[in-house]
């Protein structure tokens, strides 16, 4: 919890600060939104930290919501399949993908971040082609099922929660006891320190490498899911992408280190919601919406700056105090 | 601590090349030089000597500039001087001779020999000129090649000549060899000899850092002793006798003070039959170890050694024969099988394979053992792991922790010892130690030998490799030696001294 400090303060200063500039940002309507969105975005980013805590990459994130994205409609409203089939169908095609990139990076010994390059490419290029470059949706039909990305538990008249965000808190859930209270998480972590090491303990680190890469891609593609409901109208030239930065940026903000080993989902979800609250900020105060890259990006550096600041600081007290 | 005595000087020349001051060194978790002085003069041939982990490497790095130290001061010509990169220290004339080569194989020799300095004229490379001066060089340290060869069909001993006539090419005028006859035939290591004899004709100056100690005796002006970071000897002239280099090595206050317990050998616990590993190697090896036993396994660098325990582990994958965990066939192919069938390794390369250094002490001592306490599935029994932390922590005496703590922060013995903790909770009946005391200061490796007994005292089967010959005489009861990846012979308790570890070790046959 200590370590989710900082990116929590970090929150909580973006909220004050936006709200305290402009009022409208506390409507209901507006915290909604962005609480949805918060949702969506937690979910690949969930997803994400796995492979970066062993160490790995995902670059392949927002290709694969774009893939999802195409398919699930041409398969539901197109073909006119079953609900049940075609999300048998997602499940076993993200299986698939993601045991591939998990096995060309460990029994291939293939570098994570060109593997999931290609995917990135791969699969963009599939969902143009499959759906012929034709923007895909589910029209009036799957009212019902479009309400997991649109829908609401209601609180108040005017408030309720996003069901994504609802979604997500329950993946976080799952994932955070996974991470922290299963010999699987343990041997994740464990392995993103020291592969070798934990290979020397009888760790089967292929295995939790390729556990971890399908993860990252049933979370992206759970989020494909959710993203194809919510907008109802997929380009696949554009649906998704820089998606995997999102994610990436949000894993780092909320404490995963790149080289692997360290994490911790809550800080993965405040990192997300970081991200979106900058988007909204941006907007709503009517910053041009032209910078907004450029401010996520200096508001990442300089949280992960901080972050490098503060531990060195309490790792040099540490190191004075074993001395 | 011994200083460097004040009115010492050679007659060749008054005034030192190179002066140190109380240089030392830390990494996390060891003392790697403590307060070492040092002075060399032109001409002199200087031994640094010292078992593994003593400091030699790290002092030589240093001078070289591939390290900076934390403290101390180094002078040139009596000038403060900072070595901060490998660039200043050949630029002042400081050239480092490394123990694994560091030649660019598919480029030539003239190629290598001008490396980052090539004769130009305006920027472009002045070939014939390379290979003039290349050819100067290379009868400078007798060797009687084409320039313009690739380096990768060099022997060993040509490449490590090829280093010498390199750090000649920058003028230097000190030389640092590190373990340079390791790998030379006897004829080779005549023809340095005669290279570093002409050297010293032209003052140039050699720190010569060995393991050999004939070959110390042969050429060393002067010896300087490391141990655990320290200097514990400075020898000169008719000084340096192999009996006054070793006891200023080791200490033989370990030995002594070790008290080996009387244990009966068990059954026959691993069997290993027929082994063939190792890519492109043909030797097949066969050897038992029995419960409470404690072998031996010596060799010098490149036998094997650490390859056969990585092999047996499963680590590395092996080519033939079969390995018998209590009449059981272990199935090669991964540690999980390994550690299945009882075994453990505490392996070589403690930092990297041993520990995770940026874990805790508790989730590193709980690593190897927590699939086998789950609560349910997958589920960690938290309570029994923070139990058995606390149980390893007090058993092995790891000192100054908390289970929380950083295991980076640990002394290097400390975090050896949660090495063995990790497999203690396992509680194997076959233990692999490699090198398990490298690197370690004087008290732990007592500990950790106390350990060593206690373990066989209790049935556990231990095979220990081991290039520290003290520490093999101490504890083995048997020795297993190997010689270029085949076993060379066995030696029983009667038969085990220093002596016929490494007349065995270096090729001879054993005696009938």
């Amino acid at each position: 919890m200590r370590k989710n400090l900082g990116i929590l303060g970090l929150l909580v200063a973006v909220f004050v600060l936006t709200a305290a500039l402009e009022p409208n940002f506390l409507t209901a309507y507006n915290l909604q939104n962005t609480l949805r969105w918060t949702g969506l975005f937690g979910i690949i980013s969930i997803g994400a930290a796995f492979v970066i805590i062993t160490g790995g990459i995902d670059l392949s994130t927002g290709s694969v919501i774009a893939l999802v994205g195409v398919l699930t409609p041409m398969m539901l409203v197109g073909a006119e399949w079953p609900l049940a089939l075609v999300l048998l169908m997602v499940v076993a095609l993200l299986l698939v993908l993601g045991l591939l990139h998990g096995i060309l990076v460990t029994k291939l010994s293939l570098q994570p971040f060109v593997v999931t390059l290609c995917g990135l490419l791969f699969y963009r290029g599939l969902a143009r082609w499959i759906s012929g470059d034709q923007t895909q949706g589910f029209g009036a039909a799957f009212e019902g099922l479009r309400q997991l990305a649109i829908g609401r538990i209601v609180i108040t008249d005017s408030f309720g929660l996003p069901i994504p965000f609802v979604v997500m808190v329950g993946l976080a859930l799952i994932a955070g006891a996974v991470l922290n209270y299963t010999v699987w998480g343990r041997y994740m972590l464990a392995l993103g320190h020291s592969e070798e090491a934990a290979r020397y303990s009888g760790i089967n680190t292929d295995r939790m490498i390729i556990l971890a890469y399908i993860i990252a891609v049933m979370t992206a593609g759970l989020g494909g899911l959710l993203f194809a409901l919510d907008v109802n109208s997929v380009q696949p030239a554009v649906h998704g992408n820089f998606y995997e930065l999102y994610a990436i940026a949000a894993a780092v903000l909320g404490g995963c280190s790149l080289r692997g080993g360290e994490g911790s989902i809550l800080g993965v979800v405040i990192g997300a919601a970081v991200l979106r609250l900058l988007y909204n900020a941006i907007n709503i105060l009517g910053i041009s919406t032209q910078l907004e890259f450029a401010i996520i990006g200096a508001v990442i550096l300089i949280g992960v700056i901080a972050d490098e600041f503060v531990r060195r600081v309490t790792s040099s007290r540490q190191v004075h105090r074993a001395a | 601590m011994i200083p460097e005595p004040p009115g010492y000087a050679p007659a060749v020349s008054p005034a030192p090349f190179l002066e140190v001051h109380r240089l030392t060194k830390r990494f996390p978790g060891t003392l790697a030089l403590s307060g070492v002085d040092l002075r060399v003069h032109p001409g002199e041939v200087i031994a640094v000597i010292g078992e593994n982990g003593a400091g030699k490497s790290t002092l030589m790095k240093i001078l070289a500039g591939v390290l900076a130290a934390d403290e101390g001061a180094i002078e040139l010509d009596g000038q403060a001087a900072q070595l901060a990169s490998v660039r200043q220290a050949t630029d002042l004339g400081i050239a480092l001779i490394h123990q694994e080569l560091s030649l660019l194989v598919n480029l030539s020799v003239a190629a290598n020999l001008f490396l980052g300095r090539e004769p130009n004229k305006a920027g472009w490379m002045d070939k014939s000129r390379m290979h003039t001066d290349s050819v100067r060089l290379l009868e400078k340290v007798g060797l009687n090649i084409d320039p313009g060869n690739p380096v990768s069909t060099l022997t060993i001993g040509q490449r490590q000549l090829v280093e010498v006539a390199r750090a000649l090419a920058m003028d230097a005028r000190l030389l640092i060899m590190d373990e340079p006859t390791s790998s030379l035939s006897a004829q080779e290591v005549d023809t340095l000899f005669g290279v570093i004899g002409e050297l010293k004709a032209k003052d140039v100056a050699v720190l010569y850092v060995s393991h050999r100690l004939t070959e110390v005796e042969a050429i060393a002006d002067r010896v300087v002793v490391l141990r655990d970071g320290e200097v514990t000897g400075r020898l000169t002239g008719r000084e340096i006798v192999r009996r006054k280099m070793v006891r200023c090595m080791v200490g033989r206050d370990i030995a002594r003070t070790h008290t080996r317990m009387k244990r009966k050998p068990g059954e026959v616990v691993l069997n290993v039959d027929r082994l063939q590993y190792g890519v492109g190697r043909h030797s097949s090896l066969s050897f038992s170890i029995r419960a409470g036993e404690i072998v031996g396994l010596a060799g010098l660098v490149g036998s094997g050694r650490s390859t056969l325990l990585r092999t047996l582990f499963g680590i590395e994958s092996r080519t033939g024969g079969t390995i018998w965990m209590n009449g059981q066939a272990v199935r090669p192919g991964s540690p999980q099988n390994a550690i299945a069938a009882g075994m453990g390794l505490v392996p070589e390369d403690r930092a990297s394979q041993g520990i995770l250094l940026n874990m805790e002490t508790r989730p590193n001592i709980s690593l190897g053992a927590l699939h086998r306490h789950l609560i349910w599935k997958g589920w960690l029994n938290r309570p029994w792991e923070r139990q058995a932390s606390r149980t390893m922590i007090s058993q092995l005496g790891i000192r100054g922790v908390r289970d929380g703590k950083l295991a980076r922060l640990l002394s290097g013995g400390n975090q050896q010892k949660v090495v063995l903790g990790k497999w203690l909770l396992l509680a194997p009946k076959v233990l692999l130690l490699d090198e398990p005391t490298r690197g370690i200061d004087l008290a732990a490796k007592r500990e950790i030998y106390q350990v060593i007994e206690e373990l066989a005292g209790r049935g556990m089967a231990i095979m220990l490799a081991s290039s520290e010959m003290e520490e093999l005489l101490a504890l083995a009861e048997r020795v297993l030696v190997m010689h270029q990846w085949g076993m060379a012979g066995e030696l029983a308790a009667d038969e085990l001294s220093e002596e016929s570890i490494m007349h065995l070790a270096t090729g001879h046959k054993a005696r009938a």
